[in-house]
C-alpha cells in the first residue's frame, strides 16, 4: 500500500483522529490524537492487509529549551512527542506513530500528561510504557502495574525531561 | 524437567502450604548480572516471579543527549558488553542514515566480519553461561577459550578485549592489521571440532536435556505480543531475521550471501542432518530448542565471515573514514534496527539541526526479552528458574542502560 492510500484509508476509517503525517521523512510516520491511540493501534494491528504485530519500541522526545535565548529562537512550542514505532512480521514493513501531548497537564507544572496506555494492544507496551513514565513522566491510563522500572521507586523527578535537575542527595549519597 | 500444578504425576503438589516470597538476587550468580527476581511461592512451586531491573541503570540516554554521535560509542560498547561491535554497528548504522551515507563496499565487509566474530563470541559465553546455571562446569570453560582467541583478534585488530569502540560513524577507526585474515581463517578452523565437542557436552547430554526439554515453552503468539526478537523469537518457530528481512541499510551489508534463517521448517532446522537430532522431549519454543538456534547461530556465523574475509580481500575502496568528531547532523530523526546476538538492537536518534543530537534511545532486545519471564515461570519449579532465564540470554548492561 503506498503512502497517500494508506493514508486516507486511515483518514476514512478515523477521521478525527488522525492528526498529521509525513511520508517524506526518513521513516514515514503518522501523527494520532491522543484519545484515539487504542483504537488506531488495534486497527494498525489487526488490519489484514497491515499487520503491524510488533510493536519495536517507544520512545518519548522531549521539545523544550532550558536556555531563554534558544528557546526564543526555536521553532517549535515546547510540548512533549511519544513516538511508537512498529515493524509488520508478515509484510516486512515499518510505521511510526506519534502522539503529541503537553509538556504538563493543564500547564501545571508537576502534573505530567496522560495518554491511554496501549499495553492491552501489544504486552511489549507493559514494560516500554513503564521506562517513559520513569524517564520522561507521562502517565498511561488504565495501565495494569503503572511503577518506576529503571529509577527506584522513590526517586523524585523524570531524568530524561530536558528541564530535570539531579537531586542534591539521594539517602545520604551526594547528587551533585 | 517441567513440572506444573496441576500434574497429576507429582503428589507432592497436592499439600498446599503458606506462600513465601523468596528474593532471588541481586548477587544470585545464576541470574546473569544484577537482576533481581522476587519469586512467590508455594513449597517448590513458583506462583509469580516478578523481575527488577534497573541496578546497572546510568541513563546513557540522558549522557548521549550531551554528546555528538561519534563520542557516544563508547557509551554503545558498555550496553550489550559482551557483543560490543554489534551494539557499534547499531549506532553508526543509524547515525548514518540520518547522515544519509554511503559506505564503501570494503567498509561493510569488515563490518560482517567483525560483527559475526562477536556474535560467536557473544554465543559462546551464552552457551556456556547456560551450562553452567545448570550446574555444569566444563562447557564454560571450553567456550571461555575459545572466547579468548576472538579477543585477541580482537585486540589485534582495534587494541581493546571488551569495549571496543571500533566500529564507527562512516566506517571503522582502523583497517585490519596484515595478516589479520589468515589468522582468522586458522581460528575458524580450529572453532569447528570444538563446537562439535559443545554439542556432545550439552546439546545431547541428557541431563541437558532434561533440564532443558520441554520447560519454559514460549509459544509464537506470544513471542510477538511481548516483542521479543532474536534466538528467542526464533527458537519459538518464527522465521525473522533482521539480517535478511531488515531494512535496506543493514540488509545492504549481506546483500549477495548465502544463508539460511535458523528456525525450525516442518520440523527440521537448516543443514540439521550435520548437527545433533531434535530430542524426543523438546518442543519448539522451549529452553533447548533456544539453545538449539544460538548453536546453529555459530555455525552460520562462522560460515558468514569465511565468505565476508573473501569478498574484503577483493573489495575496492577503503575501510570507511570515520566523519568529523563534531560532524553537523541534518534535521531529522531516524531509527534502526539491527539482528545484535541478544535480538533486534534499535537505535534512534533526533537531531535539530545541531551537532548533538536532542535525544538519543536505545530499543534493547533483552529488556522485551525478559518482560515475558513472568509468563514463563508461572507454575514451574524454584531449580527451573535459572534453567528459564538463562535460556533467555539476557546482559543487564543492555537491560539497564
Amino acid at each position: 500500500m503506498s503512502g497517500e492510500a494508506f493514508l486516507d484509508t486511515l483518514k476514512k476509517r478515523f477521521p478525527d483522529r488522525i492528526t498529521g503525517a509525513n511520508f517524506e521523512a526518513i521513516d514515514p510516520w503518522i501523527e494520532v490524537a491522543p484519545e484515539g491511540i487504542v483504537e488506531v493501534c488495534t486497527f494498525l494491528r489487526d488490519e489484514p492487509g497491515l499487520q503491524f504485530n510488533l510493536l519495536n519500541c517507544i520512545s518519548a522526545v522531549d521539545y523544550f529549551e532550558t536556555d531563554p535565548k534558544k528557546a526564543a529562537k526555536a521553532d517549535f512550542q515546547p510540548h512533549l512527542e511519544l513516538v511508537y514505532h512498529l515493524w509488520s512480521l508478515p509484510n516486512k514493513t515499518s510505521l511510526v506513530v506519534k502522539v503529541m501531548l503537553p509538556r504538563w497537564q493543564d500547564d501545571v507544572v508537576g502534573q505530567i500528561p496522560e495518554v491511554p496506555t496501549v499495553s492491552g494492544v501489544w504486552s511489549t507496551a507493559d514494560w516500554h510504557e513503564r521506562e517513559v513514565y520513569d524517564l520522561s513522566g507521562v502517565r498511561f491510563t488504565g495501565h495494569p502495574n503503572l511503577r518506576r522500572i529503571l529509577c527506584p521507586e522513590d526517586w523524585v523527578g523524570h531524568p530524561l525531561r530536558k528541564d530535570y535537575e539531579m537531586p542534591l542527595e539521594y539517602h545520604g549519597i551526594r547528587g551533585r | 524437567m517441567a513440572t506444573h500444578l496441576d500434574d497429576p504425576r507429582v503428589i507432592e503438589f497436592d499439600v498446599r502450604t503458606d506462600e513465601m516470597l523468596v528474593n532471588m538476587g541481586p548477587q544470585h550468580p545464576s541470574t546473569h548480572g544484577v537482576l533481581r527476581l522476587v519469586l512467590r511461592t508455594d513449597g517448590e512451586v513458583v506462583s509469580e516471579c516478578i523481575p527488577h531491573i534497573g541496578y546497572l541503570h546510568r541513563c546513557a540516554e540522558k549522557i548521549g543527549e550531551n554528546l555528538t554521535p561519534r563520542q557516544w560509542i563508547p557509551y554503545t560498547d558498555r550496553m550489550d558488553y559482551l557483543a560490543g561491535m554489534n551494539m557499534n554497528l547499531g549506532w553508526a548504522l543509524t547515525v548514518e542514515k540520518l547522515l544519509k551515507y554511503q559506505l564503501p563496499e570494503k567498509a561493510k565487509h569488515l563490518r560482517v566480519i567483525i560483527c559475526e566474530m562477536n556474535r560467536i563470541a557473544s554465543h559462546l559465553v551464552g552457551m556456556g553461561a547456560y551450562g553452567l546455571d545448570l550446574g555444569t562446569f566444563s562447557p564454560f570453560l571450553y567456550a571461555f577459550r575459545e572466547r579468548e582467541k576472538i579477543l585477541d583478534l580482537f585486540e589485534l585488530a582495534c587494541g581493546a578485549r571488551l569495549t571496543y569502540s571500533y566500529l564507527t560513524v562512516g566506517g571503522a577507526t582502523h583497517d585490519l592489521p596484515s595478516g589479520w585474515l589468515k589468522q582468522c581463517e586458522e581460528f575458524l578452523d580450529q572453532l569447528l571440532p570444538v563446537i562439535v565437542e559443545c554439542h556432545a557436552l550439552l546439546t545431547t547430554n541428557s541431563i541437558f536435556v532434561k533440564r532443558t526439554a520441554g520447560l519454559g515453552i514460549l509459544t509464537p503468539e506470544m513471542a510477538i505480543d511481548y516483542g521479543c526478537t532474536g534466538p528467542v523469537l526464533r527458537g519459538s518457530g518464527v522465521d525473522h531475521d533482521l539480517r535478511r528481512d531488515g531494512e535496506d541499510r543493514y540488509t545492504d551489508m549481506y546483500d549477495g550471501y548465502a544463508f539460511e534463517v535458523i528456525v525450525e521448517k516442518d520440523g527440521h532446522y537448516p543443514k540439521d542432518h550435520e548437527y545433533p537430532a531434535v530430542p524426543r522431549e523438546a518442543i519448539l519454543g522451549d529452553c533447548w530448542h533456544r539453545f538449539y538456534v544460538r548453536m546453529l547461530e555459530v555455525m552460520q556465523s562462522i560460515d558468514l565471515v569465511r565468505q565476508a574475509m573473501d569478498r574484503y580481500s577483493t573489495a575496492k575502496g577503503d575501510f570507511g573514514t570515520p566523519v568529523k568528531l563534531t560532524e553537523k547532523l541534518p534535521k531529522g530523526e531516524a531509527y534502526l534496527e539491527t539482528e545484535a546476538p541478544r535480538g533486534q538492537m534499535g537505535f534512534y536518534i533526533v537531531s535539530d539541526g545541531g551537532t548533538i543530537p536532542r535525544r538519543v534511545r536505545a530499543r534493547s532486545s533483552c529488556f522485551c526479552n525478559l518482560s515475558v519471564t513472568h509468563e514463563l515461570t508461572r507454575g514451574c519449579l524454584i531449580a527451573d528458574v535459572p534453567a528459564i532465564v538463562g535460556s533467555l540470554d539476557v546482559v543487564m548492561g543492555e537491560i539497564d542502560r
